[in-house]
């Protein structure tokens, strides 16, 4: 049982838990800081925590010896910062990561800003060195709320037992609530040692942080009015949709309106591919129809997004005909990149359900009617052939790799990606079924993410197939947390498209520096199957259609953790792409 | 344009820096930056002065809202405030010039703090305009060394 590997892995030192059982048979009353917390984790019904220990944590760990809490020993804290996001993007509740003072907090930063960057709920506790040497210098000291503030939602150093109570049930309500994101509890080893009465937190009121979840009545209206009068209206469904858990609603909003979805990166799942409004991904990488359809719009409903520069490309050049309805929960990102027609702050589920309440009662729907030409239009882009590229008789096709697999999944399956080609391949080209099932890192780009992260999601949803999608240089940033994926007996599946190249670099090189790669080519890469091999994992190669079509199916059914890797053309780059400074519409290669 | 935020934050530990940071980070344009204590001790009141256009100065609104210890965020520019800012001017000065000197800070209702025997300190105090003017005319006498604070401000009337 995984929760006996929990507490074997912590290893069995049998004063420690005696003392521990002792102080936790004192009641409520009165406990040490790291009791309270982990308590108060108890309490945010937290089941796992990633955690990597060291001299700044130890009482904490101390007491998640004996918790309800599984403890899951990651092999490198940015590994438990990228589980615990990968948990939380699938659950949709904050994912809880531990790690000790300096290089244990440090190793978290690039977790923190992935999960930051993409709207994670997580919670990061960090030890620290005692009060008193705080500010010295010590052995494995740094300033990590310092460090990490530009990179958190909000964050705490911790400085009285009596506030560890409360501090972590404010933790979790920021992390959780309007546009979730990391919040790190620093805690400073003395604080985790000593006593208090203060043993609960009562109701918590943070005056500076009240999100607001209405939209506003008027703005509403104008909404409506926009929604009669578009001829050629698109919805941009964000990261935001997913977190917000508003995709029924919306696909009733685009159903009802017959309005056609293009999906940012971090919004895709919350239509499936293969709906008749769903036009795909957008931008830098975006698909024809996605692209197009926005471009020409002349409405634009814009749900959860920031309007980033990969999405959007040229913001001077962007939807140039289109009025734009920005729904945000964060008032911040309204007007932040591109300008908004109609603001509307809000959590998309409630605003959402506003305008459907506004739309519903028996009236037919606005301008919907007038929109077949518009559809029509849309139906002709979808037709515009994606070309898997070319193929050599020696290699697979990465995207053909990719269509293969999207072909076999299950529709409840979860994808991971890691960050490079690979992943606008998935993104293009998987079905996207499962609301939430697509992880990946979007803002930050953070090679290195996908295995963890499916760890992560392979624990909030054990019975389901995780799949990661990586590639050769990725799979390597990741790849030490294939250990924690073995001791837990995880059966995640990775599919490693290699083409010995980082490749999406070497794109970059095509096209801005004349093909003349630098510092992209694995020349040698190492023997993944034996890699596999030592994590115990099951191991298929493929380097053709043939051996694809026999190694997929009995990769996917594998019992236990699975590598598939397919070797592919170096030669083949993702399309469509927009270059740098050009518009949606300017794609090459489409 | 310029701008003037009075922002009400949580008497915390790290809320300076945490505004100053997103400030740099964002890259906005602090002129002025003053944070006390107020008359509750549980929090601090940052009066910011801001350069910037209209998109970044509702940037900045938006972003300080944003954090959680942030309390309240007004843009007081364009209401009815009062505003003072202090600065220290020693300016050089000897027996010839001494006395125009003394005259130009009765004009500015200014108060000379400290006589040396080449120079003497004005303290001057009042709004941005007053303190520049204050500056224009003690400048041909040489200013020697001054310290000024930033901005506080407060609405007028109303409660």
């Amino acid at each position: 049982m995984m929760e006996r590997w929990a507490l074997e892995s912590v290893g069995s030192d049998g004063t420690l838990g005696a003392g521990e059982r002792q102080a936790r048979g004192r009641g409520d009353t009165v406990g040490s800081g790291a009791e309270i917390l982990v308590k108060a984790l108890e309490r945010e019904q937290v089941e796992v925590i990633f955690c990597y220990p060291g001299g700044a944590n130890l009482e904490i760990l101390d007491q998640l010896r004996d918790s309800s809490i599984r403890m899951v020993l990651t092999r490198h804290e940015q590994g438990a910062a990228h589980e615990a996001s990968g948990y939380g993007r699938v659950s949709g509740r904050p994912g809880v990561c531990l790690a000790t003072s300096g290089p244990g907090a440090t190793n978290l930063v690039t977790g923190l800003a992935a999960a930051s960057m993409d709207s994670v709920p997580l919670i990061a506790i960090t030890g620290q060195v005692g009060t008193g040497m705080v500010g010295t210098d010590a052995f494995q000291e740094v300033d990590v709320t310092g460090i990490t503030d530009p990179i958190t939602k909000h964050n705490y150093l911790v400085r009285h037992p009596e506030d560890v109570a409360k501090t972590v049930k404010e933790a979790f309500y920021i992390a959780g609530s309007g546009r979730p994101g990391p919040v790190l509890l620093d805690i400073p080893r003395d604080v985790a040692q000593a006593e208090t009465g203060v043993t609960t937190a009562g109701e918590i009121d943070l005056r500076g942080y009240k999100p607001n979840l209405r939209g506003h009545q008027g703005q509403i209206k104008q909404v409506l009015r926009l929604l009669a009068d578009a001829a050629r209206p698109v919805v941009i469904a964000g990261g935001g949709v997913l977190c917000a858990g508003a995709w029924p609603e919306m696909l009733r909003l685009a159903e009802g309106q017959r309005l056609p979805i293009a999906n940012t990166l971090m919004g895709l799942g919350s239509v499936p591919l293969d709906h008749a409004l769903a036009l795909g991904m957008m931008g830098v990488h975006g698909l024809a129809p996605a692209n197009l359809a926005v471009q020409s719009a002349d409405l634009l409903i814009a749900l959860g997004t920031r309007f980033s520069d990969r999405m959007s490309c040229n913001t001077e050049g962007f939807a140039p005909a289109a009025k734009i309805i920005h729904i945000d929960v964060d008032p911040a990102e309204i007007g932040k990149n591109v300008r908004a027609d109609v603001p509307l702050v809000g959590d998309l589920k409630i605003v959402l359900g506003q305008i459907l309440a506004k739309l519903e009662p028996g009236r037919p729907a606005g301008g919907a009617a007038g929109r077949d030409s518009w559809l029509a239009e849309i139906a002709e882009w979808k037709k515009i052939p994606h070309d898997p590229g070319p193929v050599r008789p020696d290699r697979l096709s990465a995207p053909a790799v990719i269509e293969a697999l999207a072909a076999a999944l299950p529709p409840q399956a979860i994808v991971a990606t890691d960050v490079g080609q690979h992943q606008m391949w998935a993104a293009q080209r998987l079905r996207h079924r499962r609301p939430r099932g697509f992880i990946s890192s979007g803002g930050l780009g953070a090679m290195g993410y996908g295995i963890p992260a499916a760890i992560g999601a392979q624990l909030a949803c054990p019975r389901d197939l995780v799949v990661v999608v990586t590639g050769d240089g990725s799979f390597q940033m990741g790849l030490p947390e294939l250990g924690t994926a073995k001791e837990r007996r995880l059966p995640v599946k990775i599919l490693l498209l290699n083409n010995d190249y980082l490749g999406m670099v070497k794109q970059l090189q095509d096209f801005y520096c004349d093909h003349r790669y630098a510092a992209v080519a694995f020349s040698d890469n190492p023997d993944f199957g034996a890699l596999a091999a030592a994590y115990g994992a099951d191991y298929f190669l493929a380097a053709d259609q043939a051996a694809l079509s026999l190694a997929l199916p009995a990769f996917l059914a594998a019992p236990g953790l699975a590598v598939l890797e397919a070797r592919v053309a170096p030669e083949e780059n993702v399309y469509p792409m927009v270059l740098a400074g050009q518009n949606l519409d300017q794609m090459i290669g489409r | 344009m310029r701008h003037t935020f009075a922002v009400l934050v949580e008497n915390n530990p790290g809320v300076l820096s945490k505004v100053a940071g997103l400030f740099s980070r964002r890259g906005f344009n602090i002129e002025s930056l003053v944070v006390s204590e107020t008359e509750d001790p549980s929090a601090s009141r940052m009066t910011i002065v801001v350069e910037g256009d209209a998109r970044v100065l509702e940037q900045v609104g938006k972003q300080l809202n944003k954090q959680v210890d942030v309390i309240k965020v007004n843009d007081i520019t364009n209401e009815e405030t009062v505003s003072r800012q202090l600065s220290l001017i020693r300016v050089a000065a000897d027996q010839n010039t001494r006395q125009e000197i003394l005259q130009i800070t009765e004009i500015f209702r200014c108060r000379v703090v400290d006589i040396g025997r080449k120079s003497l300190i004005v303290e001057a105090t009042g709004d941005e305009a007053k303190i520049q003017a204050v500056i224009r005319s003690l400048k041909p006498f040489g200013i020697l060394e001054m310290a000024r604070t930033g901005q506080v401000a407060m609405l007028r009337g109303a409660k």
